[in-house]
């Protein structure tokens, strides 16, 4: 099926093609619009979530497209539509330095408050001190 | 399919690892997942026909209501299914042209007629249940944008069988008659609904689970499905097609009469008893409203 693609099908395949390699193309599909990405908020109070997307002329159809397609069934209090090619993406996030400081793995205290206990005179009183 | 790069995808697919559009896949994964997903979005599209006929004819308002909602439901999966096809590289109007020419797959279960309304009820109820089994087994699909629409797919496929089954049981309440309605329609949907998980292929032979695009073999959703809606059905009193049907206590496996796999094949290739008159209502449909996305698509230019 996808060797019979033409070429300027298989251009479609490619929607994630970094944006300088084409914004227009990597939005458009061909002989139906944009991609509008669609986000939802399923409740008052929760973040906005992505849900899928859809394909329109403009922004009218999209939001028609959206509206039917996301919160027919009243699953959503409230939709964003964004085009694609408007959607920044960061996808790495080196780590050569391993900062574990940050992280609360980063930190044993386990035996460092055992011997303050200890110091102190308080390990019977400690939770969990029965050892 | 052996080098490096391909390897090293196929572990990480098998390890439960998931894939984003964007993400590299090789060439023989993204065509299969075309494929499959393509053929999902077909059987959304085909399964309203059946469903349709009896919009007209339902019994009551509150059903005739209901079933247009159910069918407003599966237009809507298959509009959400194309669209994840078409980030894979198939545009939408390809699988609609591919779907009319005859040259694209649609589950078995769409290329059989609906007779009665006891249709409809084991339509809803049956095969809407069968359909979750395998629906629910996508939710681990390895293609993590297909996995995600198919929450929101399952989630609506809960009303649906709910709805099927009261259906049933108002039938399975009501007059001799009605009682027979469903017990004919059962006796005729049996078949297609042992058919409808495909043929036992060991799971490690089948590529859709090699790459994990489904998470579970063709035999354990047949014996899930089994599991859960014989006793069901039995429990009104229905008598199921199938003298042989019984589950091994030793095993905990059902042990049934082996459909005739070569039925299931001649019936998705276009020849089931409803394929040809699906299609030509398909392709004329296409025809008429064909002007109505001449018209949607004026205004993008």
């Amino acid at each position: 099926m996808l060797d019979a693609r033409a070429p300027e099908e298989s251009a479609a395949s490619e929607p994630s093609a970094p944006p300088e390699a084409g914004s227009a193309r990597r939005e458009a599909v061909r002989g139906q619009g944009r991609i509008f990405e669609v986000f939802r908020r399923e409740r008052k109070g929760q973040p906005f979530q992505h849900a899928g997307s859809v394909t329109a002329p403009n922004e009218r159809f999209a939001e028609i497209y959206a509206r039917e397609q996301y919160g027919r069934r009243q699953e959503s209090v409230a939709l964003w539509l964004v085009p694609r090619g408007s959607v920044s993406e960061i996808d790495e996030f080196p780590d050569e330095f391993e900062m574990k400081y940050r992280r609360v793995d980063g930190y044993s205290i386990k035996a460092r408050l055992h011997e303050a206990r200890e110091r102190a005179g308080t390990l019977g009183m400690a939770p969990g001190a029965a050892e | 399919m052996t080098d490096t790069r391909t390897k090293e995808f196929l572990e990480y697919v098998q390890a439960g690892g998931q894939v984003e559009t964007g993400d590299w896949m090789p060439d023989e994964y993204r065509a299969r997942l075309i494929k499959f997903i393509e053929m999902h979005g077909n059987s959304e599209l085909m399964g309203v026909l059946p469903e349709r006929d009896w919009i007209l004819r339902a019994p009551t308002l509150q059903r005739k209501l209901a079933l247009t909602a159910k069918i407003q439901d599966e237009v809507g999966h298959a509009q959400l299914i194309y669209r994840v096809v078409e980030d894979l590289g198939k545009p939408r109007s390809a699988c609609l042209d591919d779907l009319v020419a005859g040259k694209a797959k649609f589950h078995n279960v769409f290329h059989y007629p609906t007779r009665t309304w006891g249709d409809v009820g084991v339509i809803a109820w049956l095969v809407d249940a069968a359909a979750i089994v395998s629906q629910k087994a996508l939710l681990k699909c390895s293609y993590a944008p297909y996995a995600r629409i198919m929450k929101k797919i399952c989630w609506e496929e809960s009303f649906h069988i709910l709805h099927g089954r009261d259906v049933i049981l108002a039938l399975v309440t009501g007059t001799d008659e009605q009682f027979g309605l469903v017990q004919e329609a059962l006796d005729r949907w049996w078949e297609p609904l042992m058919h409808f998980h495909g043929n036992p292929i060991p799971p490690d032979e089948d590529p859709m689970f090699v790459w994990r695009i489904k998470s579970q073999g063709n035999e354990d959703a047949r014996q899930q499905f089994l599991d859960g809606y014989v006793p069901q059905i039995r429990e009104l009193g229905l008598e199921i097609p199938d003298p042989a049907l019984r589950k091994d206590e030793e095993t905990g496996t059902w042990l049934y009469t082996e459909p005739d796999w070569e039925k299931l094949r001649a019936v998705v290739t276009g020849h089931g008893p409803a394929s040809a008159e699906r299609l030509a209502f398909r392709r004329l449909s296409r025809e008429h409203v064909a002007w109505v996305e001449r018209v949607v698509l004026a205004e993008a230019a």
